[in-house]
């Protein structure tokens, strides 16, 4: 009875290590071909088209709608303490440092790990990987590496984007909605955001970006068979890769500012 | 020559090869039948290494294929496989000359691209075809897109993964005949797998029967028919009756 529970138990966690040590294998393999010939520059360029450019609208979307959002809450809260002044200030700090790069992240993850690990689940099914094998292709030096580096590249630009967005976002609120004057705005958010706030969230962005892609090839390179397999690698590499996003960031804020 | 030495394969429980021996001369053509489910695919992708064996050696031309330089052991292989495996995002001709532009010894794009064009004439397509993408394809155009990918960098041996699934009977045997001649025009060795009986009379020099994960027969072509073999017999003929058991 003890021995089934503790088993019961046992399993799932060995079976996690399992799947942690799995992904990092996968991570270190793709790492370590990035720097090593050949070279997969078409690849490399289509992909940053379909994970950066592509991403452009549903991150500006997202960050302009945020950002409005956010200063409308920040408002109400400051009016409680007579602080409605820092909403500028505050809005451009929230974007930058959390709300451009986690929100972006999530985004992308929604977008991008959801059509990798398709693409690549269903070119698995239909043996298109087996072929690359066969003409002497490396599949992940082809498929992957491009993928997570294109990812890797991106996201910081999709995330300086979505923070400007945001900002902006926030300061159309403001001035429309909340009786800011523009200029005073403006200034505002220039005076108190500081070079690190904008560099720890392109760092983040990095760091999501990674992520994104690096589940996306790992749950389409290990897609059962069938369309019922591709969709099981799908829905996992999307949650994965939120999962994951928020657990870095959380580390990422403890490393960049617990101080 | 291909030399296959007591390979097993396992999946969990599913002991799917149990010790197969096999030879596949150089320049012939041999056909695996057997029925679903038997490993003729699992067989196959263990030559190529795209599934290691748990026991057994596999040999080509007397060398170990697990101790070969991968490159170039692949270089020596074209292979056709069941649903043609184009890849989605390229053009037809980008795949068929999807080796010839790569590694050490990459042509330019123009002369690949020539060099595809050839292939897809020498399978009966237009060079029209060249420019579209596979999803432009019917199911017989993306057969002979995938017999002109395995044989644009002239391979000494080629593999057929059930060539005519799916086709209907004359495309079929316009496959089957493509084959024919295009194996023997460039010499090369062949090992199709397949259950489709006319694929073997058209296409075979030698056949083996696949079942219960060992070679149950092998032997020429022309005395297939004439084999007194129980489970050949069954097989060749289609019959539900026999010591092949069969699912209701």
């Amino acid at each position: 009875m003890i021995e089934a529970t503790l088993g019961s138990l046992g399993r799932p966690v060995l079976q996690a290590i399992a799947a942690v040590g799995r992904v990092a294998l996968f991570a270190t393999a793709i790492l370590s071909h990035i720097l090593r010939p050949p070279f997969y520059f078409r690849e490399l360029g289509s992909s940053l088209l379909q994970i950066g450019w592509y991403s452009l609208p549903v991150v500006g979307l997202t960050a302009i709608f945020t950002g409005g959002a956010l200063a409308l809450q920040i408002y109400a809260g400051g009016s409680r303490f007579n602080a409605e002044s820092v909403v500028p200030s505050i809005v451009a700090i929230g974007m930058t440092r959390e709300l451009g790069p986690v929100l972006g992240g999530l985004m992308v993850a929604a977008r991008v790990a959801s059509s990798i690990a398709a693409e690549i689940g269903t070119m698995k099914v239909t043996e298109q990987i087996d072929a690359l094998v066969t003409l002497s292709t490396n599949p992940l030096k082809y498929l992957a590496v491009p993928r997570v580096l294109a990812a890797t590249l991106s996201m910081p630009v999709l995330v300086a984007v979505g923070d400007a967005i945001g900002i902006m976002g926030g300061w159309l609120v403001g001035i429309t909605r909340l009786d800011f004057n523009s200029a005073a705005y403006l200034k505002n958010t220039v005076d108190f955001l500081e070079a690190w706030d904008i560099g720890s969230g392109l760092v983040k962005g990095a760091v999501f970006g990674f992520i994104v892609a690096l589940m996306g090839c790992y749950h389409g390179m290990n897609s059962a068979r069938g369309a019922q397999g591709v969709g099981a690698a799908t829905k996992a590499a999307v949650v994965s890769a939120s999962v994951l996003i928020l657990a870095a960031n959380y580390i990422l804020t403890e490393v960049f500012f617990s101080s | 020559m291909i030399e296959l030495s007591q390979v097993q394969k396992r999946f969990g429980e599913n002991r799917v090869l149990q010790g197969v021996n096999l030879t596949i001369g150089s320049g012939t053509s041999m056909v695996i039948i057997g029925g679903s489910g038997t490993g003729k695919s699992v067989l196959l992708k263990c030559i190529l290494g795209l599934v290691h064996p748990d026991s057994g050696t596999i040999t080509l031309d007397g060398q170990d294929v697990t101790k070969a330089d991968r490159d170039a052991f692949l270089a020596r292989f074209g292979m056709l496989f069941q649903g043609g495996a184009l890849f989605d995002s390229l053009r037809v001709w980008e795949n068929v000359a999807f080796r010839l532009v790569r590694g050490a010894n990459a042509l330019p794009k123009a002369q690949a691209r020539e060099i595809a064009i050839e292939k897809l004439r020498r399978v009966g397509l237009k060079p029209a075809t060249a420019d579209l993408f596979p999803a432009e394809l019917s199911g017989g155009m993306q057969k002979r897109v995938g017999l002109a990918r395995a044989i644009a960098a002239e391979p000494e041996i080629i593999f057929f993964d059930e060539p005519t699934t799916g086709l209907d009977p004359i495309m079929a045997g316009v496959i089957n005949d493509l084959i024919r001649e295009i194996v023997t025009e460039m010499g090369a060795t062949a090992m199709t797998i397949t259950h489709d009986m006319s694929s073997v009379r058209a296409i075979a020099d030698n056949v083996a029967m696949l079942h219960g994960g060992v070679i149950r027969w092998t032997g020429p072509v022309s005395e297939l028919d004439a084999t007194p073999d129980p489970y050949v017999q069954q097989f060749i003929h289609g019959r539900a009756e026999g010591p092949i058991e069969s699912v209701r």
